[in-house]
């Protein structure tokens, strides 16, 4: 294809890989295929642009962080924290990914097909038209959304077993939404999140993005889109608001 | 009872006889404590937190200050702070956060290394009349260097050099956040450090587009909230700082609360406003000392090492061993922040007990990274109550590269130290964001005063120096043969590694 760039990382360190992507969208170049990634961290790191990049194999951790702008589909797994901090852009992965998927993302959109490990979304936040949103098809570990200040999480748990993050869901939220495919035991929220059932006006907020989620990974949206959801919410914008005393 | 009942803090007095019924007081006290009533002016004592605003403001010196007007029966142990934190927390059952650094009255480690001087064997140096070398560079040094000799003579150096931040003076500001300082009070630093050739700290709290003029000259802060955290920040500053911890309150993070998050601290911190800006204690994507390597990795990289990375850490109890990691992780500094460090606000439990002197602290990194043929790699910045030129020229020679100060530069646009910055409405225009409060510090006079305060303090250790026979600041840094311990025991003196006086 025209514009389009081919890179072959076996064996390459990631900052010659991350100079040959900044020169190649320095250069207007508008498509990148990155072949053979096995491993390298900071793929895209701090990149600008509306480059379309595609990554086969398995990167590193931070994938896309501090990015703003592009966009990066994945065919593999990654390593943890995609989309650390990042600002604006896409990242589709094909597989699962580690701890820390999201973490501070502050725009954007992270999407996942399958699991993501521990403290998904945690510390994400908003700012205006910057609202960041992380699609997990599959499922998350523990600690999803801590500390959450903003932005969408939402986990469609339509993988072949359906298991939850056993605890910690949004501790210390106090932003942003955490949307979950069926019931979500109330033991397992954290420490200043509370739980409702998502109503058809909310369940319309996650409308496009199973629909988004369905067509990318090829799924039938009419299960997912028909399913119950629990919406997970700060039961306080100020969760440390009763802990201190001055002197 | 009411346990709430303590006695006031400060009795404040107006001579009547003195008094021309300006009305200054009224106007410049923002808790309230005087109002205008007939022919006199009514005072509130129990308002007042001593920050001496409408003293400097009363034309005819009539107003009196006195603290602890109705003290407690006096006991060695049960100190009225010991007291009322009990009254505080018998009433609320919470945490007391307290304002500024450590309040406890423990022995300053400075006050008790002297310096020294030539007297006859050596000749001492007058600055004046000899070039005094003070530049410093922060970041990497090479460990050797590679130079090959040109076919025209010349000499071309084959080793390829770290970035380093060039400094005029050993002597920068900390990182103080708009936020908790007010944007006034961060542009004055600003120009004074890029008057005086140094860097100041943005701290956590994002870059505002008025500081842009003065970017080459600030350090900008990656902490765990990652607040106003961008490419764009990160591609402004002249280095990167990661905040891992602060000496007033090691091993927690912050909360900046939501009343402060007006529209524009809600803009540069990319929050929405009202909301709590919570920096948690950890950050969330370093749990290990390799993550912490990989943080680095990820910054240098995302701005093409080009800028120096700093890591800042509290002095804690193994400081040495963690800046020996942080050495081996690539990073270009590493901050010391001593437990006298200064913040808006902390638990007391933690300002007071958490945390080692910044003196001990210094010495046992460099002797560490020393013993281990790493100083070379990272640069030591240190922090924490830093208050004259002595205290700097002593934490040099105990092995420090540059300093940080917070405190003191405050105290040169006006703060009287009276700790109650968490009320937002310092009287001074520096710790609020109340625009009443903050246009009474005027930008183009204050840069002066924090430039004046650098350049005097620079003068002192040019002198100092010119004194102890040294003219470059490379000959006194490590230098331990300058000081001497004045009654500290000999552990302390060991970790120090310096001699007792008379020695």
């Amino acid at each position: 294809m025209e514009n389009e760039l081919v890179i072959n990382a076996e064996g390459m360190h990631y900052t010659p890989l991350n100079k040959a992507i900044r020169s190649a969208v320095a250069k207007g170049t508008e498509k990148i295929r990155i072949e053979h990634v096995l491993g390298q961290r900071f793929i895209a790191d701090g990149l600008k642009g509306r480059v379309k990049i595609t990554v086969h194999g398995t990167p590193g951790g931070d994938l896309g962080m501090f990015m703003s702008g592009p966009s990066i589909e994945v065919f593999g797994n990654c390593d943890h924290a995609p989309g650390n901090t990042m600002d604006g852009g896409e990242i589709i992965i094909h597989g699962s990914a580690g701890d820390a998927t999201a973490h501070s993302m502050r725009g954007g959109l992270v999407m996942v097909r399958d699991d993501i490990g521990y403290r998904g979304g945690i510390h994400m936040k908003e700012y205006g038209d910057h609202r960041p949103v992380l699609i997990i098809g599959g499922n998350a570990c523990a600690f999803l959304g801590e500390y959450m200040a903003g932005g969408l999480v939402l986990v469609l748990g339509s993988g072949e077993k359906r298991v939850l993050p056993n605890r910690g869901i949004g501790s210390g939220i106090h932003g942003g939404l955490i949307i979950i495919r069926g019931d979500v035991p109330d033991q397992t929220l954290g420490v200043g999140a509370k739980k409702s059932r998502a109503t058809e006006e909310e369940k319309r907020l996650i409308d496009p993005y199973i629909r988004r989620y369905a067509a990318v990974y090829g799924r039938d949206p009419k299960p997912l889109l028909d399913d119950e959801y629990t919406i997970i919410t700060p039961s306080s914008g100020r969760p440390f608001a009763n802990k201190y005393t001055w002197e | 009872m009411n346990p709430g009942s303590v006695p006031a803090k400060f009795k404040v007095r107006i001579d009547a006889d003195q008094c021309m019924l300006c009305e200054r007081c009224v106007e410049n006290c923002p808790y309230g404590t005087y109002r205008r009533e007939g022919e006199h002016i009514s005072v509130d004592s129990r308002r007042c937190v001593a920050c001496h605003r409408c003293v400097a403001m009363c034309p005819r010196d009539s107003i009196t200050i006195e603290e602890k007007p109705v003290d407690y029966r006096s006991h060695p142990l049960w100190t009225r702070e010991s007291r009322e934190a009990i009254y505080n927390q018998a009433r609320t059952g919470r945490i007391v956060l307290a304002g500024m650094g450590n309040a406890s009255d423990l022995p300053i480690i400075f006050d008790r290394l002297l310096l020294d001087a030539c007297q006859v064997t050596n000749p001492s140096i007058d600055p004046l009349r000899e070039p005094m070398e003070l530049r410093t560079y922060i970041g990497k040094k090479p460990r050797k260097l590679d130079l090959r000799k040109k076919r025209n003579g010349d000499i071309e150096l084959k080793t390829r050099l770290h970035p380093n931040l060039r400094l005029n003076t050993p002597i920068m500001i900390g990182h103080m956040s708009y936020g908790a300082i007010s944007l006034n009070a961060q542009l004055s630093m600003a120009r004074a450090v890029a008057s005086e050739g140094t860097f100041m700290g943005t701290g956590e709290g994002g870059l505002h587009p008025a500081l842009r003029e003065f970017q080459d000259n600030m350090i900008v802060q990656v902490a765990s909230g990652r607040f106003g955290v961008d490419i764009d920040y990160l591609e402004r500053g002249a280095a990167i700082e990661i905040k891992i911890g602060q000496g007033a309150k090691p091993g927690i993070g912050g909360h900046l609360p939501g009343e402060k998050i007006d529209p524009d601290i809600s803009q540069t911190r990319m929050i929405p406003e009202r909301s709590d800006a919570i920096s948690p204690a950890p950050h969330h994507d370093i749990y290990s000392i390799e993550d912490l390597k990989q943080l680095v990795h990820s910054l240098k990289e995302a701005t093409e090492w080009k800028k120096p990375v700093f890591v800042k850490i509290a002095a804690v109890h193994n400081v040495a061993a963690i800046a020996s990691g942080i050495a081996r992780s690539s990073a270009d500094a590493v901050v010391i922040d001593g437990f006298r460090g200064g913040t808006g606000a902390a638990p007391r439990v933690f300002r007071d007990h958490v945390g080692i002197p910044i003196e001990a602290a210094i010495a046992a990194v460099d002797q560490k990274l020393r013993s281990q043929g790493i100083r070379n790699e990272v640069s030591i910045i240190a922090s924490g109550g830093i208050r004259d030129a002595a205290e700097v020229t002593k934490a040099i020679a105990l092995g420090a590269d540059a300093i940080y100060i917070g405190t003191a530069a405050l105290i040169a646009m006006g703060c009287r130290v009276c700790g109650t910055c968490y009320r937002g409405l310092c009287p001074w225009g520096i710790a609020t964001q109340n625009s009443s409060l903050t246009r009474r510090l005027n930008p183009d006079v204050e840069w002066q005063h924090v430039a004046n305060l650098i350049r005097g303090w620079t003068l002192e250790i040019s002198e100092l120096m010119g004194a102890a026979g040294i003219n470059s600041i490379e000959s006194l840094r490590g230098n331990r043969d300058r000081l001497r311990g004045y009654l500290l025991d000999e552990a302390m003196m060991n970790i120090l590694d310096v001699q007792p006086v008379g020695a």
